[in-house]
Order: structure tokens, then C-alpha cells, then sequence
């Protein structure tokens, strides 16, 4: 097994690899790995966007070898919230890192005029980028994979201009189609002047015993393939959830004043799938192919001339960009997504921060000459285009501001009720119940997929669970995927990895691990990320909640405060804290 | 997955197994080889690839892939799924000056990996570059073993019998 971090020194403008048996050993790879060499390269307080606050990503042990561990995790100081960043991204990163004999990468400093990494094997150059600097992230791609070699096993991961102009919930495009969307890692990248980083490698893996690795291959790929399993991401994908929450009264719809929207159906992942969907395509060594790719096609003159656009959309898009800000139009959603695209900036924190932003302007919070006279309000797709355009250029106080994440904004021209964040990182799409408050307060990676509080509130919705029950769902949720955010493997195929399944993958590739070893493991890397938060300044008994949360009906009705302080009071109990 | 005709159903005994048939029973009927019978439903998955090399050299692997599937223009564009054609008159059998492609009386070409000098000729000589040189420098040549066709979720690889 490999066991090789790099480290890049963009001070310096030199790399070195290590050899880490130790790291991996005691904590398998990707989220385990990462968040110690996070821990290491981190000083405390440290300014996120300085050049002491490192980038690492990491890969684990089963990438590349198993259908479906196609994900790379990035570790990181986060721009937005000061504390831990966390994000993941799939596309062809993990394996290119995987050829290339790199299970982690680690960046320290800062250049001094724009470049980007190539990275090749163990040739690693640092490369002028200045020629590319403010060139959108789709465009940016194109013109990488005509400079560099590795066609077909390369990953081309960067940033465009919400990056380079250190919006704090700037992302990182991978490969055109995936992201490390959440918590700012483009600011991080722009911060450094880093503009992209291309990896690509030749070699290949073995395995001790080929034949038990082929078994349990087949095994894992028929389970992919041939169940129901992982049906829902296949079909219509994630955007089937927008029906779904929409009539359990979990969609939030104009900055969760409501939780259905009226023209749900109009933009759901049925009519996505009917009339844009043109293409579905993979992540490395995923059969799969989630990855839904619609065709926006506008006419530009009367003659019958087009302009075509590939725009890949998922639930999470949809709600941020289209309910959240009742854009009831396909094609309104797939140009919204499409400007995040290109500004490489998060499609779910820009859709609360511009939700936000429309109801302060609706409340006189802000005014007219505070939004350079772009109208803000619902439903108006062209306005919020120039919206968009205009955070990422900053062109105002006002903008500045959003460009800093909702719960900053709303501090500085208030509206705190209705900003809607959680430990400051805008919130996904389900107003599903307690459940996902909590988790989204309490995890460890502030998007809806560190616990998945919104599948345990959908279960409360059938058969009420008690508080105890749903905290108790969240710590396992919460340690089991520190195990798995460690392999890295795709959150999609969970149900395929069973704790026996990853038993027997680790197996099959050398690492001997039992279930009681990796229950342990995964509570230990739990408290490795706390041990970070807490020491960069997150305090759980600080952290508030907008109190819009409490206003608008539930998938379980409405939700009372005194529900979440039980739930963060048994929480808190159940740690040990 | 629910709709089946997305699914691979193995067509012929020995397909997709990677089992080696008995000369007897290959000699019985008609040369055989894979085809890229869809490639418009790639999804560009590579488990064809990673079916490959796991299943013939036993390692996770591209480069020792005898299929090929590249990207035109990134995920945004078309993917090419490039496997070998079987020719009738191989011209990589032609340019290997070693003997470590050798077509047999059937009409398949056989790879002698312990004579490949890696010289590279054959896949220059192969114009749709199906053939490639491995980490080692040795050549990569599709057997028509059909073992990909098993791991390919959209129904892209077939077999087919070749025409004399």
C-alpha cells in the first residue's frame, strides 16, 4: 500500500515526499489522515487565508480499487467559518492521486504571482498561471487539458474567479462537473495565488491476494449495480428529493418562509430528467453515473441559432438556486447554476446568502442604492445573475459583505433571524425537523452530509423517535462516517459498504481491521476534529440558531427551541462532554 | 438497478469470467471478439479498464488496460471507448520484429510477453491505438477474453462472432 504524503512548498517553490506509515497505520487514510496533517501543518489561530494556513487532501486505502471510493477529501482552515473545513469532491481526483503514488497532498505557502501545480508521478513543477488568472473555472479546464499530458487518467481541479477574489465560500471545480464546494477551500487556493492543480500518474496497485480481491470486488460491484441500493441516485439522481420534501413540507422555498413550493414540480428531478437531462457521467471507478448533466438550450437570433450549455444539476443546486429563491423555471435554475459554475463559487451557500439579501431588500434592511439598483426579489433570474456577478467582484460595501457568508452580512446589516446558517456555513436544503438542525450544528463537516439529521427527521416523520433516539442516530451517523470518510468512499454507496463489506475490501487489501477497531476509530477521529474546532475558537454552547427555523412548518410540524436545547442538552451528555 | 435492459447479461458461457477456454473447444467455432457495440452510452466509468487489469494481471490499473476509454474534451465531451479490432491481417503482427505477437491459424493473435522488447512498433502500426505499452514497457494487446462485459453497467461491450 502506498503511504506517501507530498508535501508542496509554494514559498519555497519546492516538494518533497515523505513517507507517513505511521499517519495511515494508526488512522487508515482520507478524513483520519487529513485532519491530523491538518492538526500538524495548522498553527492555532491562524488567519485562514494566510500563508500559513496549509491545503491537504487526502485519499485512502480502498480508492481506486473498489467501485464507488472515488472521493478525495480536503482539509483545510475554513475561510467562512474560522474553524475546521472539510470538503469532499469526487471526478477522477482520488484515482490520478492514486497513479500517482500520493495518498496525501500537503500545500504550505503562498506564491508570489499566480501559478498552478502539475503534478506527474513524482515530478511535481509549480508553473506560471498568470496568463489564466480571472478566467472562468469551465474555461480554465480546457485550456489545462491542451498543456498537460495524462489524457483520460489526469484530474484537473481549479478555481475561477469567486476563488482568486477570496469570496469565503468560494469552491474548487474538479473536473469540470464536482466540487469542493463547501467552506471556502477556493478562497484558500486564491489566497495562495493558486490557480489549479493538475495530477496524473502511471502507476499501479497491487494487492497481496489477487484472487480474495477479485471475489470481494464482484461481490461490491453486482451489490452497485444490481440492487436497489443505490437506485435513487442512478435514475432521476438527487433532484428526486425535490418532489419528495415538497410534499412532506421539507423544501425550503423563499428563504424557508415556506417549506413547499408552488413550483416544485415545475423545476423537479422529473421534469429535469424528461426535458434537460441529456447525459449522465461517472466519477472514476464509479458505474454509477449520478453525475446528471442537463442541456440548457437558448436561442441567440431568430434563425433558429443556439447556444448550447452542459450544466450537471443536483438537489442541492436546485433548492439553493431555484425553490430557495422561487425560481420556478428549469432554465432559470441551469443559468443560476451555470453563473456558480463558472465564478466557482458554492451553489447552496450563494442561493441562501442571495435569499437572505432578497428579504432585506423586501424589509428595508437594505436599500436600493445598497444593491446598485439590482432588483433583488423572487423569482427574477436575470437580477440575480447581476447579483452573483457582482459579490464576486465585490463592487460595493454591500456586496463585500455578502461575499463574506450570510450570518456576516446579516451581523452587519441585520436580519440574523433570517440568515440562515449554522455554525456560520449556509444550510442545505431540508427543513425536515430537529434532526438536521442538530446535526448540522453538531458535525463535524457542516453540510447535510456529516449526519444525515435529515434522514433521521424523514424517519421521525412515518414513526415519531424520541430526543434521545434521534441524538443517539446522529453520534453513530457522525463516528461511522469518520470510518468511512476515511476510505474515501462516495456517501451514495454507503449502504453498499457495510461494516462487513469494509471489513472484508480492507482485507482483501492487506489491512486487518475489526468492527470494534473501527468503531473506536471512527469516535477518535470525531474528537480529532473537535480537538480543532474548539481550538480554533467553535464553541457548541455559542452556537445559534436562526429562529426563522422555528417559524416555518416542518416535514414534522413546527419546531419548538426547547426541542433543539433538549436534543443539544442530551447531546452534550451522550459525548461526555 | 430496476431497469434491466441497462444490465449486462453474460451471452455466451466463458464470457465474462475471464476463464480460458480449452484450444479444443476454441477451434469449434468462429473466432471471436469484443466490440464496442454502444459506445454513445459510455458514462466513462472505466470499470471496463479496471475489469481489465484486475482481471488479467490481477492489479488496479489503467495502464495495463487492453481497453481504452478516453475523454474527448474533458468530462463535458464524448467519450471513445477503443478496444482492438481483430483484424484479419493484423499489422501490429507485421511491425513486432521479435515474434511477441503472433497470429495464429485462426486468424487470433497471441501475445508472447517474455519476447516483447517494447519497442513500441505495433501500436504505432495499430491506427486506432488500441495497443499501448505498460509501466514494464511491455505491450498491452486485447485477447477478446470478454471479461470487461461483465463490469460495463451500460450494455456499451458485446461479443461478436468475425466474418471470414
Amino acid at each position: 500500500m502506498l503511504r506517501r504524503v507530498l508535501y508542496i512548498d509554494l514559498d519555497k517553490g519546492e516538494s518533497f515526499v515523505e513517507e507517513r506509515r505511521d499517519l495511515f497505520e494508526e488512522w487508515l487514510g482520507g478524513t483520519g489522515v487529513a485532519t491530523q496533517l491538518l492538526l500538524e501543518e495548522c498553527p492555532a489561530g491562524t488567519d485562514p487565508l494566510s500563508p500559513e494556513a496549509p491545503i491537504i487532501f487526502s485519499i485512502g486505502p480502498l480508492n481506486a480499487l473498489f467501485p464507488a471510493m472515488t472521493k478525495t477529501v480536503a482539509t483545510f482552515k475554513s475561510p467562512l467559518t474560522g474553524e475546521l473545513g472539510e470538503s469532499y469532491a469526487g471526478g477522477r481526483l482520488a484515482m490520478a492521486m492514486r497513479f500517482a503514488g500520493h495518498e496525501s497532498i500537503v500545500i504550505r505557502g503562498a506564491a508570489d504571482r499566480p501559478c498552478y501545480i502539475s503534478i506527474r508521478d513524482d515530478d511535481v513543477q509549480i508553473k506560471d498561471a498568470r496568463s489564466i488568472w480571472g478566467i472562468p473555472a469551465t474555461v480554465v479546464g480546457y485550456i489545462l487539458r491542451d498543456v498537460e499530458t495524462g489524457v483520460g487518467r489526469r484530474s484537473i481541479i481549479r478555481i475561477g474567479p469567486g476563488g482568486e477574489r477570496l469570496v469565503k465560500y468560494a469552491g474548487v471545480v474538479v473536473d469540470t462537473y464536482r466540487h469542493f464546494g463547501r467552506l471556502g477551500l477556493g478562497a484558500a487556493f486564491g489566497s495562495k495565488n493558486l490557480k489549479a492543480i493538475v495530477v496524473s500518474g502511471t502507476e499501479d496497485v497491487e494487492v497481496p491476494d489477487s484472487k480474495r480481491y477479485r471475489e470481494i470486488y464482484k461481490r461490491l460491484y453486482d451489490t452497485v449495480v444490481q440492487t436497489d441500493v443505490m437506485e435513487k441516485y442512478h435514475d432521476i439522481g438527487t433532484p428526486i428529493n425535490i418532489n419528495v420534501l415538497n410534499q412532506l413540507k421539507g423544501l425550503p422555498t423563499r428563504n424557508f418562509q415556506e417549506s413547499s413550493f408552488e413550483g416544485a414540480e415545475k423545476i423537479s428531478g422529473e421534469v429535469l430528467a424528461d426535458d434537460y437531462l441529456f447525459r449522465r457521467v461517472s466519477c472514476a471507478h464509479c458505474p454509477i453515473g449520478c453525475i446528471h448533466i442537463g442541456m440548457l438550450k437558448t436561442s441567440f437570433s431568430r434563425d433558429h441559432e443556439y447556444e448550447i450549455r452542459k450544466i450537471s444539476y443536483d438537489f442541492e443546486l436546485i433548492y439553493a438556486l431555484g425553490s430557495n429563491l422561487g425560481v420556478s423555471s428549469p432554465e432559470g435554475v441551469l443559468e443560476l447554476i451555470e453563473a456558480c459554475e463558472r465564478q466557482g463559487i458554492d451553489a447552496i451557500s450563494t442561493g441562501v446568502v442571495l435569499a437572505w439579501a432578497t428579504e432585506a431588500l423586501e424589509r428595508g434592511l437594505i436599500t436600493p442604492e445598497d444593491a446598485l439598483s439590482v432588483n433583488l426579489q423572487w423569482n427574477d433570474v436575470d437580477e440575480y445573475l447581476k447579483a452573483i456577478d457582482n459579490i464576486v467582484k465585490k463592487q460595493n460595501e454591500f456586496y463585500s459583505a455578502l461575499a463574506e457568508g450570510v450570518e456576516a452580512a446579516s451581523e452587519r446589516y441585520g436580519g440574523r433571524e433570517f440568515a440562515m446558517a449554522l455554525g456560520k456555513n449556509e444550510v442545505p436544503g431540508y427543513h425536515t425537523g430537529p434532526a438536521s438542525i442538530v446535526g448540522l450544528t453538531v458535525g463535524v463537516r457542516h453540510s447535510h452530509l456529516d449526519n444525515a439529521g435529515y434522514s433521521i427527521d424523514q424517519r421521525a416523520a412515518k414513526k415519531p423517535l424520541s430526543p434521545e433516539e434521534m441524538v443517539d442516530a446522529i453520534i453513530r451517523e457522525d463516528d461511522s462516517r469518520g470510518v468511512y470518510n476515511s476510505l474515501v468512499g462516495c456517501l451514495f454507496a454507503r449502504a453498499v459498504y457495510t461494516t462487513e463489506n469494509v471489513i472484508e475490501a480492507l482485507g482483501s487489501v492487506g489491512i486487518e481491521k475489526t468492527e470494534g477497531e473501527l468503531e473506536e476509530l471512527g469516535r477518535r477521529i470525531f474528537d480529532e476534529k473537535y480537538r480543532f474546532k474548539r481550538r480554533e475558537g467553535f464553541d457548541l454552547e455559542a452556537a445559534p440558531v436562526p429562529r426563522r427555523f422555528y417559524e416555518t412548518v416542518s416535514a414534522v410540524g413546527m419546531i419548538e427551541p426547547e426541542t433543539i436545547e433538549e436534543m443539544m442538552k442530551i447531546y452534550r451528555r451522550r459525548r461526555g462532554w | 438497478m430496476k431497469n434491466s435492459q441497462d444490465l449486462v447479461e453474460p451471452s455466451a458461457p466463458g464470457i465474462g469470467t475471464g476463464e480460458a477456454e480449452g484450444e479444443a473447444e476454441r477451434a469449434k467455432r468462429k473466432r471471436r471478439r469484443l466490440k464496442v457495440a454502444h459506445p454513445e452510452r459510455c458514462i466513462g466509468c472505466l470499470s471496463c479498464m479496471f475489469a481489465c487489469s484486475r482481471i488479467n494481471t490481477g492489479r488496479a490499473s489503467l495502464a495495463r488496460s487492453a481497453i481504452k476509454v478516453k475523454t474527448q474534451g474533458g468530462l463535458e465531451g464524448d467519450f471513445a471507448v477503443v478496444v482492438c479490432h481483430a483484424c484479419k491481417d493484423p499489422p501490429c503482427v507485421a511491425a513486432c520484429p521479435t515474434g511477441a505477437l503472433e497470429q495464429r491459424e485462426d486468424g487470433r493473435v497471441v501475445f508472447h510477453r517474455d519476447l516483447c522488447e517494447g519497442c513500441g512498433a505495433c501500436a504505432e502500426a495499430c491506427l486506432i491505438r488500441a495497443i499501448s505499452l505498460d509501466a514494464e514497457g511491455k505491450a498491452v494487446k486485447c485477447k477478446h477474453c470478454g471479461a470487461c462485459i461483465a463490469f460495463c453497467p451500460h450494455g456499451v461491450l458485446e461479443m461478436e462472432e468475425v466474418e471470414d
